[in-house]
């Protein structure tokens, strides 16, 4: 017998069963059949010669520093379509998601880094950084050009923390700070159905790149700030503006 | 918890929403639309699948869409999510996008409507990058035209065909 081909960990140690831990049912993680729907019907497949199913017999194999190195988890979307199309709706995404988690903070792309810590700045969770303050007076510099300018809208309102409003809207921060006249046909629908709707000043953020991250602690942090202003509020439905 | 397609669907349906296709019988502009993983295949599935299409045909014409294949929880992702927009692999984000890009064009559709914004910011420079003819537009962009009330300031992502519709 010759050297092995392949250095296997130990199987107890493997990264693949410490995230198989953490998931319901394992995630399936043990399950894979290796068919390859995953990998045919995946646009990331290929790029940085890897693709789902690849991926997910390397961790199996317990090639745990390649599969925990590669770039291609930041090429994954994370889109699921993997688990879709799976025989075995295996949790492909929950692996790539561990393994980004496995970079060192300071490691992980700066793009995605620096939005999750703009976050962190204020109560707003904007990935943009834009301040309760700032988005304040965006909405009602836009709001109050409405109401002056086009007829029919001089009613129009696009309430911050309005306190039992039956609707809280998220806000994707790109419309704030850089194309606010983008807000304007939203508001002039809910407007015109008579929609009793506000923001919050605290969690009005839509994106949440800490989760994009794979940094748990902070994208706990902003749903949670979304999620207390909400009931301060006494609002009864979230609505997702995108 | 809700996705705002639902809501846009029920004031449709319940005569709050006064649209219609009537503004594209004649001029016959096609569109399709982008699923976004994270509300159908991730959150709500095939309900708000049908509602988002619902409410797609009533603003632009049911002969006037046209669906991309595959489509609904079984779409392609547009490669903008999970945070690929904003991880610095440019080259890479567009290389993922290009089945996207395959797939709108084989609609031969003149707009594709994209509601979520990561679609939107992706598919956007999916024609700009690849030189594409097609145009990205946001739902609410497309209602208020039907309604007759989009503002002047408010037609950034419409074409030269419609960029001066209803005003």
């Amino acid at each position: 017998m010759g050297e092995p081909a392949l250095k296997l960990n130990e199987q107890e140690s493997r990264f693949l069963n410490k995230v198989a831990e953490m998931l319901p049912e394992g995630g399936n993680l043990n399950m894979c059949l290796t068919c390859g729907a995953c990998c045919s019907g995946c646009p990331a497949t290929g790029l940085e010669n890897m693709d789902p199913r690849k991926f997910l017999r390397m961790a199996a194999l317990g090639l745990d520093e390649e599969v925990c190195s590669t770039a291609w988890v930041w090429m994954c979307s994370l889109c699921q379509r993997c688990i879709y199309v799976c025989p075995m709706h295996i949790d492909i995404p929950a692996l790539v998601y561990e393994a980004r988690a496995a970079w060192p903070r300071e490691d992980r792309p700066k793009g995605i880094l620096g939005s999750c810590d703009m976050a962190m700045r204020n109560e707003s969770c904007s990935a943009m950084g834009a301040s309760p303050e700032d988005f304040q007076f965006v909405v009602e510099d836009v709001s109050e050009e409405v109401r002056e300018n086009q007829p029919g809208f001089e009613d129009l309102q696009a309430p911050i923390d309005k306190k039992g409003a039956y609707f809280f809207l998220n806000q994707n921060s790109r419309e704030p700070v850089t194309e606010p006249e983008e807000m304007i046909p939203l508001w002039k629908v809910l407007h015109m159905v008579g929609a009793d709707w506000t923001y919050g000043s605290a969690g009005w953020g839509g994106e949440n790149y800490c989760m994009f991250l794979a940094d748990d602690e902070n994208w706990k942090h902003i749903v949670q700030t979304s999620v207390d202003k909400v009931h301060e509020l006494g609002c009864k439905v979230f609505l997702n503006t995108e | 918890m809700a996705s705002i397609y639902q809501y846009y669907a029920k004031w449709i349906r319940e005569g709050k929403l006064k649209v219609n296709s009537d503004w594209n019988k004649d001029l016959k502009i096609k569109f399709t639309v982008q699923d976004p993983c994270q509300i159908i295949r991730k959150s709500y599935g095939e309900p708000v699948a049908d509602d988002l299409r619902f409410v797609v045909k009533s603003l632009v014409g049911e002969e006037n869409f046209v669906d991309m294949a595959p489509n609904r929880s079984n779409n392609y992702c547009c490669g903008g999510g999970g945070g690929f927009l904003q991880s610095g692999y440019a080259d890479a984000r567009r290389q993922y996008g290009k089945l996207k890009l395959d797939q709108i064009l084989a609609t031969g559709a003149d707009y594709c409507i994209a509601a979520c914004h990561n679609c939107h910011a992706q598919i956007h420079d999916l024609a700009e990058h690849y030189e594409a003819d097609y145009h990205t537009v946001h739902l609410w962009t497309l209602i208020c035209l039907s309604l007759g009330v989009l503002g002047e300031e408010e037609r950034t992502y419409l074409g030269p065909d419609l960029a001066e519709y209803g005003l």
